[in-house]
């Protein structure tokens, strides 16, 4: 049941790229209407087919789809939503009701997720999405060409970094098949002194919160980091492993607010509100995440002693 | 070290500000094939990790209804929401959403999200607020309160989530331990996570208060007159 309303999800999400491409070939104001028309359309056959094209083949396409990316042909067009005057003039006669579409999507991904497990946050969000557009469709009367059209518009406007979190995972997979993170931690290792509870305390936090950012996850980097740092450095020395344990992988978390390869929690959101920098939430976060990196040596040198 | 080659092409990659989809294609291909792995298989795990990670991506939902919603003016009618409040500010936007965040998230709550709720809801208030309280909110303004929408989002959810108890990093500790045959209690490792999320919560006070601070100094003389 789960896996099926996903793959649905999944075919829905997929037509929203087609439905990019086919937008980004009619706008007669678009600079590289064919090749953005390509990517979009790939990244949509991806999702559509993607359980039964080989993963080689995906693997070629991805490749396509970089190349469009690098030789920056994927662009956002010329596609306009309404004037701002519209747009007021709409704001006073639908009144706080809008606001009522734009809560269900976060309240229905909620509620399938939390009280009916079987289906899950996911499905939960596709579901939300779903039931919020049929409610926005009744209460602005709008027409329905206007469901692929804005929805065209804010994915071109999106551009290419909507991909990115998809193939940071799929980096990941490879750094892990060819043991990157064992070498980074066996170099980190090597340069601690033996013996020093709070050098080796230091190493661990600032391991974690390397590594993240490297991998953009610290779930990725915590077995790595606390089996090479941890263990020989600070668990050795008797720390409260209960302590150190969770300040270890929260102080990655504060990697994950610095980094671009966490791209879903930084770069997406970026493009999302429509950012002139592409670090912006980065530069917004870094210096909340270097005062909490500090916080976590010294709760952890405290507090785990 | 050959292996971590591909560490320094992601490095300088984003330093140049190249196409992030093809430094991160390059550095994955080349730390494959020098770890010598076959390219197909590369390919491979590149496609398939692709399509399993397709759920990255259920957010494309959501944008029809989004667009649609900001065609009839939600962003317009956030603003003058936010007007009818007397004593709102961009900062205590900021404040008000990453408590409720948080607390949604120690509670276990999956609600929040970037695409949920700060584009169609935080960003507009947030904006509104600043348009009330300064007569013009410069370009450069805006795009730091956008920083500071998309940041109070990633605050609440990553350092409230550790709080409860059968959440994803707890378990990870709870089983990354148990391997290294260290064992750890879930409950116990959930409440010594409550020092760091009241930490961030009062950090993230600090920088919005900051941040009302440095709006009222680049944006001051616009200010709106009271009673005015």
């Amino acid at each position: 049941m789960q896996s099926t309303l996903l793959e649905i999800m999944y075919i829905l999400a997929g037509l929203v790229g087609i439905s990019a491409a086919v937008h980004a070939l009619r706008d007669k104001n678009h600079p590289h209407p064919k090749e953005t028309a390509a990517f979009w359309g790939i990244f949509g056959i991806t999702f559509i087919f993607g359980k039964y094209i080989p993963g080689y083949v995906t693997g070629i396409l991805i490749l396509i789809m970089g190349v469009l990316a690098a030789i920056n042909r994927v662009k956002d067009g010329g596609m306009k939503t309404a004037d701002e005057d519209q747009r007021e003039a709409s704001a006073l006669k639908i009144g706080n009701k809008i606001f009522i579409p734009a809560m269900t999507i976060g309240v229905i991904a909620f509620a399938v997720g939390q009280f009916i497990p079987a289906l899950g946050a996911l499905v939960g969000l596709g579901l939300g999405a779903l039931l919020s557009t049929i409610i926005a469709m009744v209460m602005t009367k709008t027409e329905t060409k206007n469901i692929s059209f804005e929805g065209s518009r804010l994915l071109l406007s999106l551009g290419t970094a909507a991909i990115l979190p998809q193939l940071l995972a799929a980096l990941g997979a490879l750094f892990n098949a060819a043991g990157v993170g064992e070498v980074i931690a066996s170099g980190i290792g090597g340069v601690i002194p033996q013996g020093n509870i709070l050098a080796g305390v230091i190493a661990y936090c600032l391991g974690m919160a390397i590594f993240t950012m490297i991998m953009g996850n610290a779930f990725a980097a915590f077995a790595v980091i606390t089996t090479g740092i941890g263990m020989p450095f600070v668990y050795a020395y008797g720390a409260n492993p209960t302590v150190v344990g969770i300040l270890a992988l929260t102080a990655g978390y504060c990697g994950t607010l610095m980094t671009p390869m966490a791209a879903n929690f930084n770069i997406v959101p970026a493009a999302l509100l429509d950012t002139k920098n592409s670090n912006r939430v980065i530069i917004a976060q870094a210096p909340l995440a270097v005062a909490m990196l500090l916080t976590h040596i010294v709760l952890m040198y405290t507090l785990g002693f | 070290m050959i292996r971590l080659i591909g560490v320094l092409i992601i490095l300088i990659g984003f330093y140049k500000k190249y196409n992030p989809i093809a430094v991160v294609l390059v550095a994955g291909i080349t730390t494959g094939l020098v770890s010598g792995i076959e390219i197909v298989t590369i390919l491979d795990i590149l496609g398939k990790t692709f399509v399993t990670n397709r759920y990255m991506s259920i957010f494309l939902l959501t944008l029809p209804v989004i667009g649609i919603l900001e065609r009839y003016g939600l962003k317009e009618r956030s603003v003058m929401l936010i007007k009818s409040m007397k004593s709102a500010t961009t900062g205590r936007v900021i404040i008000i959403y990453t408590f409720f965040r948080e607390m949604a998230s120690v509670f276990g709550l999956r609600l929040g999200g970037h695409v949920q709720f700060v584009r169609p809801l935080v960003y507009p208030m947030a904006y509104g607020a600043a348009e009330k309280n300064y007569q013009s909110v410069s370009e450069d303004a805006d795009e730091k309160i956008k920083g500071i929408s998309a940041a109070a989002e990633n605050y609440g959810n990553f350092y409230g989530q550790n709080v409860f108890p059968a959440s994803g990093g707890v378990l990870l500790v709870v089983g990354t331990l148990a391997a290294l045959e260290i064992e750890v209690i879930p409950m116990e490792v959930a409440i010594a996570a409550i020092p760091v999320a009241v930490i961030a919560f009062i950090y993230t006070v600090v920088q919005s208060v900051m941040f009302d601070g440095k709006l009222n100094q680049t944006l001051q003389k616009n200010k709106i007159e009271k009673g005015a």
